[in-house]
């Protein structure tokens, strides 16, 4: 049974409302900071964490912290993002509506270590119901004295603010989320500068994800010591992956992050196997940005070693045989799964979030849809698989924002891991369009399903 | 004594140059002109804010800095990153960003219409030159263009949105130069449209401007549309007591014989204006008394309209003379003294509108 330091306590019946939190143990980390450790003690623990940010690039927090500028008189703050919109990914939903009051701690907590005064949570639009909790769970936390001014008498002062999307993606990268907060539209900002150093308002500024904030709490209440040793090498800490896909038990889980790929899909702890008993086709272990892998690398990496739930496992070889663990959604597909649909999906979605501002992105993401569209329906030539390889690569590394790269990169994978399938749709456009997609057509056999239980 | 500046030593293209810390690597490569200067369609150093956006001045830093020697993981746009000491970057020696560049031109003409014909902005279309330099004989792309509805937004200013690459310049310059915010982006990714709130329409005195400042042909000066093409026009230096305080006064006369065709900012070597001027000045002052002439513009560009401008022209030895052996040809007649087309007293740039034969026959 996997230890857990986020959702340990998830399952306590009222844990959502402030007395269940605190008399389980809430706000003790709070307190330890605030009254006994001060700022740079906090960001000395989450530097010796070695906790990486959870919203998908895993840089590592502490050091993110240390960059902020620390101008005389010129405010700082903490902005928590919730904007999670990546396809796939579902983790902060799950923690902030179940318990709220653990991102509000981290959210005090963090503050205090970067010397802020005001944070605020963006929240995606779609997320309509949740606000309302987060915003219950202020107003305990500041009717107990945990917010507001002179907190425990240490002479700190915090508010949290809830911002509320409305609705893109793109306002998920952090500095287009700046700009939204701001009342602007959602553009991504030209970096540098960076926000440490001109954020929010033109002030200093830490933009961090929910589930890392969230992180601080544990790290605050065992360690930075005690925390490492949930991890491997640089994936320290325990991790939330949200699960989705052709599996047995869909959902939000957390790992502890020394587990293998293979467990995690087929022990009945976490995803029980493949629904129906069907092969492993692939997986995208990190939200749709990241490249998908077949079920031959995504069990062992390209060493022949096994493949772990860690962000240097998924990636080992790079993008060639490898992935991200990015954000943890972790959507699976079974044998029946059609890659080029897939891809078309994925495809869809980034042309129609992409903002518009730079031209590689706003024009290359569109023509991506349209000729992947043409092979899904079988109106594909051959020469439209390298073309579609070709565009992405002018895309990857070209536009202002990560947007770009995160289109590019499901495209090439699917190019370079399944060409097989795309070449499939050209030359079978009308099995294409009426199919009961199997894999009869391939080459190479699948592995052998694992056993349900590892 | 004066504190001396520390000034940073950069190479662009093997060619070094030493530049004030805070510099783009754009600015920097101006600096040393010629070739290594990176091509420009969003950036323009008189709008704050501005560049980063069309990624046509992309470039690959090679050697990060004397302190840290490490290169730029991806390539970078020049025209927003500052130059560092010691700092080594390729711009045409690397095959890497010329392939880029191919990419970006092949995505701003993706829905561009090469409709350069008919074009008012063509012969000085920083599209049209970008695409001679870094494009592709053929597009690859098979698909519908992206057009819009016209939008009708003053009498003054003409928006073809379909030729628009958002670049956004004249967004800024409408934001920084004129005293109300007139116009901005709607929509998102492909479907983002230059355009006024709720069609409401540009009329602020130095709204004109965004004309100048437009890359392409999207926003172009209904005083001028179809009267004639920029290369048959003889570009004039002028000035004039402006009553505006904050113009300058200081234009370009495009002028054909004595009649004034249109009224522009005077544009340096990248294609940016020096000093902005006034609706008054570039749409009103359309006689040649209404100015001073100062002499010939000099036109320092590749583009079409510099051809057979003054500057450094040889004529070309007649070859007739030598085939006749030194006899010089006979004028067999006088195209002008036949023809009925030419009415010297009908002047083109007065009539409303493209010419028409109707304009002949009154």
């Amino acid at each position: 049974m996997g230890r857990k330091l986020l959702l340990d306590k998830a399952h306590i019946e009222g844990i959502r409302y402030y007395d269940t939190y605190r008399a389980n143990g809430g706000y003790a980390a709070a307190e330890k900071a605030l009254k006994s450790m001060g700022p740079e003690a906090v960001v000395e623990e989450v530097k010796k964490s070695g906790l990486r940010g959870r919203g998908g690039a895993g840089f590592p927090t502490g050091l993110k912290w240390s960059f902020i500028a620390k101008p005389e008189g010129v405010p700082r703050y903490l902005v928590c993002n919730a904007d999670e919109s990546e396809p796939g990914t579902f983790k902060d939903r799950y923690l902030m509506e179940f318990i709220p009051h653990l991102l509000v701690e981290g959210l005090l907590i963090s503050s205090f270590a970067l010397g802020a005064n005001r944070a605020y949570i963006y929240i995606r639009g779609e997320y309509a119901w949740i606000p309302d909790i987060l915003e219950q769970a202020i107003a305990e936390a500041k009717n107990k004295g945990w917010l507001g001014k002179n907190i425990l008498g240490t002479g700190y002062d915090l508010e949290i603010f809830v911002q509320r999307g409305a609705g893109a993606y793109i306002c998920g990268e952090e500095t287009a989320l700046l700009e939204s907060l701001e009342g602007k539209r959602g553009n991504p900002r030209i970096k540098p500068p960076f926000p440490a150093v001109k954020g929010l308002w033109g002030c200093p500024t830490v933009v961090n994800n929910v589930e890392t904030i969230a992180a601080v709490v544990p790290i605050v209440n065992i360690g930075g010591d005690e925390y490492i040793k949930f991890g491997i090498g640089k994936s320290t800490g325990t991790k939330l992956i949200s699960a989705c896909g052709n599996i047995n038990k869909p959902g939000v889980y957390e790992i502890e992050m020394n587990i293998s790929v293979e467990e995690f899909i087929y022990s009945d702890e976490y995803c029980g196997g493949i629904k129906g008993g069907k092969r492993l086709k692939a997986c995208i272990p990190g939200g749709s940005s990241v490249p998908v892998l077949p079920a031959n690398l995504l069990l062992k990496t390209a060493k022949g070693e096994t493949r772990m739930m860690t962000y240097e496992s998924l990636n080992d070889g790079g993008f060639a045989t490898g992935s991200m663990l990015g954000s943890g959604g972790f959507i699976v597909m079974d044998e029946d799964q059609c890659i080029v649909r897939n891809t078309l999906t994925f495809a869809r979605f980034y042309h129609h979030e992409s903002c518009g501002q730079c031209s590689p992105c706003r024009e290359g993401t569109g023509w991506m849809k349209k000729v992947l569209h043409n092979i899904e329906y079988g109106k594909g030539k051959m020469s439209d698989i390298d073309l579609l390889w070709d565009i992405q690569r002018k895309i990857e590394g070209n536009t202002i924002c990560p947007l770009g790269d995160a289109a590019a990169w499901p495209v090439a994978a699917a190019i370079r891991h399944f060409r097989d399938e795309f070449e499939w749709h050209v030359k079978h456009p009308d099995e294409a369009l009426t199919r009961n997609f199997g894999l009869a057509h391939y080459a190479d056999p699948l592995p052998a399903p694992a056993p349900a239980a590892v | 004594m004066a504190e001396e500046k520390k000034l940073f030593k950069v190479k662009i293209d093997n060619i070094s140059v030493e530049v004030e810390p805070g510099t783009t690597i754009l600015n920097a490569a101006r600096s040393i002109g010629g070739d290594v200067v990176p091509p420009a369609m969003c950036y323009y150093s008189k709008l704050q804010g501005s560049g980063g956006k069309c990624r046509t001045c992309l470039v690959k830093v090679t050697k990060g800095s004397e302190a840290d020697p490490r290169p730029m993981p991806k390539l970078v746009a020049s025209c927003r990153t500052t130059v560092m000491d010691g700092m080594e970057v390729a711009n045409i020696t690397s095959p890497e960003v010329q392939e880029a560049r191919k990419g970006v031109v092949e995505f701003l003409l993706l829905n561009h219409p090469l409709d350069c014909p008919v074009c008012d902005q063509a012969g000085e279309c920083d599209l049209q030159n970008l695409s001679y330099e870094h494009g592709a004989e053929a597009t690859r792309y098979e698909f519908k263009r992206r057009t819009f509805d016209k939008i009708d937004i003053g009498d003054k200013i003409q928006l073809h949105m379909t030729r628009c690459i958002l670049c956004y310049r004249c967004v800024f310059t409408a934001d920084q130069l004129t005293e109300k915010r007139e116009h901005g982006v709607l929509g998102r990714g492909d479907a983002s449209e230059i355009s006024t709130y709720i069609h409401q329409s540009l009329d602020n005195n130095f709204i004109g401007n965004v004309i100048d400042v437009c890359p392409v042909g999207a926003l172009t000066d209904k005083t001028f549309r179809f009267k004639n093409r920029v290369w048959f026009l003889k570009p004039v230096d002028a000035h004039r007591q402006c009553e505006d305080p904050k113009c300058c006064g200081k234009t370009v006369l495009w002028m054909r014989g004595d009649e004034v065709f249109r009224v522009t900012a005077r544009k340096d070597k990248y294609g940016e204006v020096e000093d902005f001027i006034c609706d008054t000045c570039r749409f009103d002052k359309k006689e040649k008394s209404d100015w001073i002439i100062e002499g010939p513009r000099k036109i320092d560009r590749h583009s079409v309209i510099s051809q057979g401008h003054y500057v450094n022209t040889v004529k070309p030895k007649d070859p007739l003379v030598e085939v006749l052996d030194g006899r010089q040809p006979k004028l067999l007649f006088d195209i002008h003294s036949t023809s009925e087309v030419n009415r010297p007293e009908i002047d083109l740039s007065k009539i409303e509108g493209p010419a028409h034969s109707d304009d002949f026959n009154k």
